[in-house]
C-alpha cells in the first residue's frame, strides 16, 4: 500500500515539476471544445443539443495527448526498468501511476468542464450530470489509454498509432458518458447511462492493470 | 427461374448499379488479395534465392 | 501400430507446417468454387424477388457473410495470437499475423456492400445503424492491430504486442456492440434495421449460409497462403529454409 502511495506522490512530483505538460493538455481540451462552434455556427439551440458530445470528445483528445507522458519519460531515463525489477507487484505500480494521471490530466478536465459547458448554455443540472459523467468516465480512459500507452512504448510514430489503437475502445464511454447527459436533458434520467459507466469502470480498474502490466513487460524484454 | 433474358438479369430491376457495384469490388477483392499474397511468396523466395546464389559464390 | 498416431504437435512448427499448408491450400481453393457456384446459383436464380426491395436485396448474399467472416476471424485471430502468448510459440502468432489483413477486408466488403444496399433503400451511403457502425470500430480495430504490428521491428515483440492488443479487442467487441446498440435505439426515432424482414424466405437462408461457407473456405485458402509467405519471411536464416526446393532451383 506504502509503495502505491508512494508511487503516485512521486508522479505527482514530477507533474508539479514539469507543470507545462499537464496544462498545455488543458489548454488544447479549451481550444479544441471553442473550435466546434467555430465550424458549425453559433446557434445556441444547435450547440446546446451538440454540447456533450463536444465536450466528451474533446476530453478523449486531451487524454489520448496526455498518455504518453504516462510511461515514457520514466523509460528514457531508465526508471521505468527499476520499477519493474522491484520487489512490489508491478500491477501495483502500474495501477499507481495510472491514478496519477488520472489527478494530473482527468480530474483537472472534470472540474474545467462546467465552466465549459456554460458557453454551450446548458443548465446547472445538465452541468451536474456532464461532471459526474466524467468523474467516471476520465479514470476509465486512462485506464484503458495505459493498455495502449504500454504496447506502444518506444514504437516509431507512437503518438498516433497510440490513438489509432485507443480510440476505438474508447467508443462504450463516449456513448455511455455523453449519452447520460442529453438523456438527463431530455427527461429520460441519466441513472442507466451512469450505472453502466460505472461498470465499465469497475471492470476496467480491475482488468486494465494487469493488462498493462503485461503489455509493459513485453514492450520492455 | 427470375430472368427471362440476359438484359433483365444485368439491369437486376433497376438496382444494376448496386448490386453489381456490390458483387464486382467484392470480387476484385477476392482475386487481388491472393495475387497479393502469391507476389509476397515470390519476393521473399527472389531475396532467398539471391541470398543462396551470394552464398555459393562467396563459397568459391 | 505406435507409428499410426498422429503427432499434431508436430505441426507447431513453422518447418512442418509449411508443406502441410501448401498441400492444404488447393483443397480449400476447390471447397471455394464448389460453395461459391451453388452460393450464387441460389443468390441470382433460385432466390425470388424481394416484394419490397426488388432485386436490391441480393446484396445480402455477400453483405452478411462478409460481416460475419470479419467478426469470426477476429475472434479466430485472437485466439491464435492468445496462444502464442501463452505456449510461446512462433507459428500461433504468424497465424495471427496472416489472419488480420483478409478480417480487416471481409469488414471493408461488410462496410462497402452496406453502402451500396443502403442508398437504394434508404436514400443515403452511410446509415448509423448499430451494425454497420460497430462494424466500422471492428475495421478500424483490425487496421489498430495491423498498424502496431507493422510499427514494431522485433517479430517476437509484435506477436507479443499484438496478442495482448487482441485478447483486448475480443473482450471490447460485445461492449462496444451494446454500446452502439444502445446508442442507436435511443437516437433512432424510426430505426433503420439492415434486416427488417420479419420472415426470411428460406431460400435466402441458405444462400447466406453458403455463400459464408464460401467465405469461410476463401478466408482460410488466403491465410494459408499468406502464413506461408510470413514463415519465409521470418525464417530466413534456418537450415530448412536454406534446404527448400523452391529455393534452390
Amino acid at each position: 500500500m506504502s509503495a502505491f502511495l508512494a508511487i503516485i506522490r512521486r508522479d505527482l512530483l514530477l507533474a508539479m515539476r514539469r507543470k507545462s505538460e499537464v496544462l498545455t493538455a488543458l489548454f488544447f481540451f479549451i481550444i479544441v471544445v471553442s473550435l466546434f462552434p467555430l465550424g458549425i455556427g453559433p446557434e445556441p439551440q444547435l450547440l446546446k443539443k451538440i454540447a456533450p458530445g463536444i465536450l466528451w470528445v474533446a476530453a478523449l483528445l486531451s487524454t489520448m495527448l496526455s498518455l504518453n507522458r504516462l510511461f515514457a519519460t520514466d523509460h528514457a531515463d531508465g526508471t521505468l526498468e527499476q520499477l519493474v525489477l522491484s520487489p512490489t507487484p508491478l500491477g501495483l505500480l502500474v495501477a499507481g501511476k495510472i491514478v496519477a494521471h488520472w489527478l494530473t490530466s482527468g480530474l483537472p478536465l472534470v472540474l474545467l468542464a462546467p465552466v465549459l459547458g456554460v458557453q454551450f448554455d446548458l443548465d446547472a443540472s445538465a452541468l451536474g450530470i456532464l461532471v459526474g459523467a466524467l468523474l467516471l468516465g476520465t479514470p476509465l480512459l486512462s485506464l484503458i489509454g495505459a493498455i495502449g500507452a504500454a504496447l506502444t512504448l518506444g514504437v516509431r510514430g507512437g503518438g498516433v498509432l497510440l490513438s489509432l489503437l485507443v480510440l476505438p475502445l474508447y467508443v462504450p464511454a463516449l456513448i455511455f458518458g455523453a449519452g447520460a447527459v442529453e438523456a438527463h436533458i431530455s427527461g429520460l434520467g441519466a441513472t442507466g447511462h451512469l450505472s453502466l459507466l460505472a461498470a465499465l469502470l469497475a471492470l476496467a480498474a480491475f482488468f486494465a492493470p494487469w493488462a498493462t502490466t503485461a503489455a509493459l513487460r513485453v514492450s520492455l524484454e | 427461374m427470375n430472368w427471362n433474358s440476359p438484359a433483365e438479369f444485368f439491369a437486376m430491376g433497376g438496382y444494376a448499379l448496386y448490386v453489381w457495384g456490390s458483387f464486382v469490388v467484392c470480387a476484385v477483392i477476392m482475386v487481388m488479395e491472393p495475387m497479393l499474397a502469391k507476389m509476397r511468396q515470390k519476393t521473399i523466395l527472389r531475396a532467398l534465392h539471391r541470398e543462396r546464389l551470394a552464398q555459393e559464390l562467396d563459397k568459391q | 501400430m505406435s507409428n499410426r498416431i498422429i503427432h499434431w504437435f508436430k505441426f507447431a512448427s513453422p518447418q512442418s507446417f509449411y508443406p502441410l499448408a501448401g498441400k492444404m491450400i488447393p483443397w480449400f481453393w476447390a471447397l471455394t468454387a464448389v460453395f461459391g457456384a451453388i452460393g450464387l446459383w441460389i443468390s441470382f436464380f433460385v432466390a425470388p424477388t424481394d416484394a419490397v426491395q426488388g432485386e436490391g436485396y441480393r446484396i445480402i448474399f455477400i453483405h452478411v457473410p462478409a460481416s460475419w467472416m470479419s467478426m469470426f476471424i477476429y475472434m479466430v485471430m485472437a485466439a491464435w495470437a492468445g496462444l502464442g502468448l501463452a505456449l510461446n510459440t512462433r507459428l500461433s502468432g504468424m497465424m495471427a499475423q496472416a489472419l488480420a489483413p483478409t478480417g480487416a477486408l471481409m469488414a471493408f466488403i461488410s462496410l462497402w456492400t452496406g453502402a451500396f444496399w443502403g442508398k437504394p433503400m434508404w436514400g443515403t451511403w452511410w446509415v448509423w445503424d448499430a451494425r454497420l457502425t460497430s462494424e466500422l470500430i471492428l475495421f478500424f480495430l483490425y487496421i489498430g492491430f495491423i498498424a502496431l504490428q507493422a510499427a514494431i521491428d522485433d517479430p517476437r515483440r509484435a506477436d507479443k504486442a499484438g496478442a495482448i492488443l487482441a485478447l483486448v479487442g475480443v473482450v471490447n467487441v460485445p461492449i462496444i456492440y451494446f454500446s452502439v446498440k444502445w446508442w442507436n435505439t435511443l437516437h433512432q426515432g424510426a430505426s433503420v434495421s439492415m434486416m427488417k424482414s420479419p420472415s426470411m424466405a428460406q431460400t435466402m437462408l441458405w444462400g447466406m449460409l453458403i455463400m459464408a461457407l464460401c467465405f469461410w473456405m476463401y478466408s482460410i485458402a488466403v491465410a494459408l497462403m499468406r502464413v506461408r509467405a510470413i514463415i519465409l519471411e521470418r525464417e530466413t536464416h534456418t537450415e530448412w529454409v536454406k534446404e527448400l526446393p523452391e529455393v534452390k532451383q
